[in-house]
């Protein structure tokens, strides 16, 4: 296929100009998509209604509507809020979610960066929106901010625990942290001598799949983990005090991440942009790496989003308990086992 | 135009492509603030603004807002943060031996196993200490 060879040299400007028009196209598409096809579309369906339907085709223009309504809403902030603080949340919240969406792969060749560290700044970077919660819910100077602050912060640490532990037997079975050469090393790799399908690690690390999946339903205090938001004891919590467009930012990035931890979920255990049966150097694999890719995340995504609409509300106790009597245990457990295996095979 | 993006990676890697993807995040982290900017921006030019004192008071269940809004909030979440930091480190120190676990073989595990099993021990006297619990 020449075609694909196409791929000239570009000057590094040029290629981070791309890079981050595709960046934006790698956030905000998701985010969008994940809204209208589970958030609308799904839930409604699941319960017995229609959702959207008025604007554009089946509502498929509603999130345009949506963003519409929000840009023309009056900008308000407390008077006792600290304004600076208040106002810089949402930049924090976004910039994380834009710093997350750089490690993943979609093709042998399409990558936005390809660094040796690539896991360990995609779990650090995703920590820091828990600053930014944090200074939506102190800086708005309201007693529900900061109650939804703290039990978000609270939440996300604990959670992140497992996400991070949950990580590590992946990164022993594929002796890397570069997120490309992991989908690599699933793509190569045998189940007992037979390479049919590479060795997709949700095979041997299913544990660590359910554990990280548990573990990103919480880190986007997505309903049974709403707690930071429970609307029935603290209003929305961190959110309480933001309106019209600082509002919706946090939604953007809350459902843009869900699109993003979704992807590295399906790239740490489902084989990323990889589908068996094909070479995985090929060009080929640069054109449709990105729609593999996305066909998976929208796979794991929904996972994501069917708990979300089955399950009632976590208490604030069972929550943290969960974390840490249940999950770091059981991921301390799964990397030792996954040691032992690894040095015994 | 989008297939321009893929590089062929050619020989080494060197220090400048290591550097320039670090330039890359630092750009994409600046990308982050553009957007939030931008949005901010157009609804700046299109929202309306007649701010009235009302408007400006804290939501508190639709009451006048009582004492101090910065309050004291409650230790256990410091437990937990300090827990928090523990089993962070540890995961910083776990990763690079988990990334290197061939080389370093039996003696790597076993050096390991104790490493885990002494931060296993605090989480399990914080266990015992019923710091875990809630109420």
């Amino acid at each position: 296929m020449t075609v694909f060879n196409l791929a000239i040299e570009l000057a590094y400007w040029q290629q981070t100009v791309i890079r981050s028009i595709l960046g934006l196209v790698a956030v905000l598409l998701p985010a969008g998509t994940l809204v209208y096809l589970y958030l609308f579309k799904m839930m409604s369906f699941m319960q017995s209604r229609l959702g959207p339907m008025e604007a554009g085709p089946y509502g498929s223009l509603q999130l345009l509507a949506e963003v519409g309504k929000f840009l023309q809403k009056e900008d308000l902030f407390p008077r006792a809020a600290d304004r600076v603080v208040f106002k810089a949340a949402p930049f924090v919240v976004l910039a994380s979610t834009f710093l997350l969406v750089l490690v993943l792969p979609a093709g042998p060749d399409a990558w936005f960066i390809n660094i040796d560290t690539g896991v360990f700044l995609a779990l650090a970077v995703s920590s820091i929106s828990v600053i930014g919660i944090l200074m939506a819910g102190w800086g708005s100077a309201s007693k529900y901010s900061l109650i939804g602050g703290l039990r978000a912060a609270g939440q996300l640490v604990a959670y992140e625990l497992p996400l991070v532990l949950a990580v590590m037997g992946v990164v022993i079975q594929a002796g890397t942290l570069n997120v490309q050469e992991i989908v690599l090393a699933q793509a190569n790799g045998e189940i007992f001598g037979w390479g049919g399908i590479g060795n997709p690690f949700i095979i041997t690390q299913f544990l660590g799949f359910m554990i990280f999946l548990v573990a990103i339903q919480a880190e986007l205090t997505q309903p049974p983990f709403d707690m930071p938001v429970a609307e029935s004891e603290i209003v929305t919590g961190y959110l309480t005090e933001y309106t019209g467009m600082r509002f919706l930012l946090f939604f953007i990035g809350e459902f843009a991440t869900a699109g993003i931890f979704s992807a590295l979920a399906a790239t740490f255990f489902l084989g990323g942009w990889y589908i068996p049966g094909l070479d995985p150097t090929s060009n080929l694999f640069n054109l449709i790496g990105p729609l593999v890719l996305v066909g998976k995340m929208l796979l794991v995504s929904f996972l994501i989003f069917w708990f979300r609409f089955t399950y009632p509300r976590f208490r604030e106790d069972q929550l943290q308990q969960l974390a840490w009597k249940v999950l770091v245990p059981l991921s301390l457990v799964n990397i030792v086992a996954t040691g032992v295996l690894k040095v015994v095979f | 135009m989008a297939l321009l993006i893929y590089q062929r990676e050619t020989g080494l890697k060197t220090m400048s492509e290591f550097l320039r993807n670090w330039l890359t995040v630092l750009i994409f982290g600046g990308v982050g603030i553009l957007l939030v900017s931008v949005f901010l921006g157009l609804g700046s030019l299109l929202r309306p603004s007649r701010d009235t004192p009302q408007k400006r008071i804290n939501y508190e269940s639709g009451v006048d807002p009582q004492g101090d809004m910065w309050s004291q909030a409650n230790i256990r979440y410091y437990v937990f943060a300090l827990m928090f930091v523990l089993f962070d480190v540890e995961a910083v120190f776990i990763f690079p031996w988990a990334a290197r676990l061939e080389v370093y073989g039996l003696f790597g595990l076993v050096e390991m196993f104790i490493f885990i099993f002494i931060l296993a021990l605090g989480l399990l006297y914080a266990w015992r200490k019923r710091l875990l619990r809630w109420v």
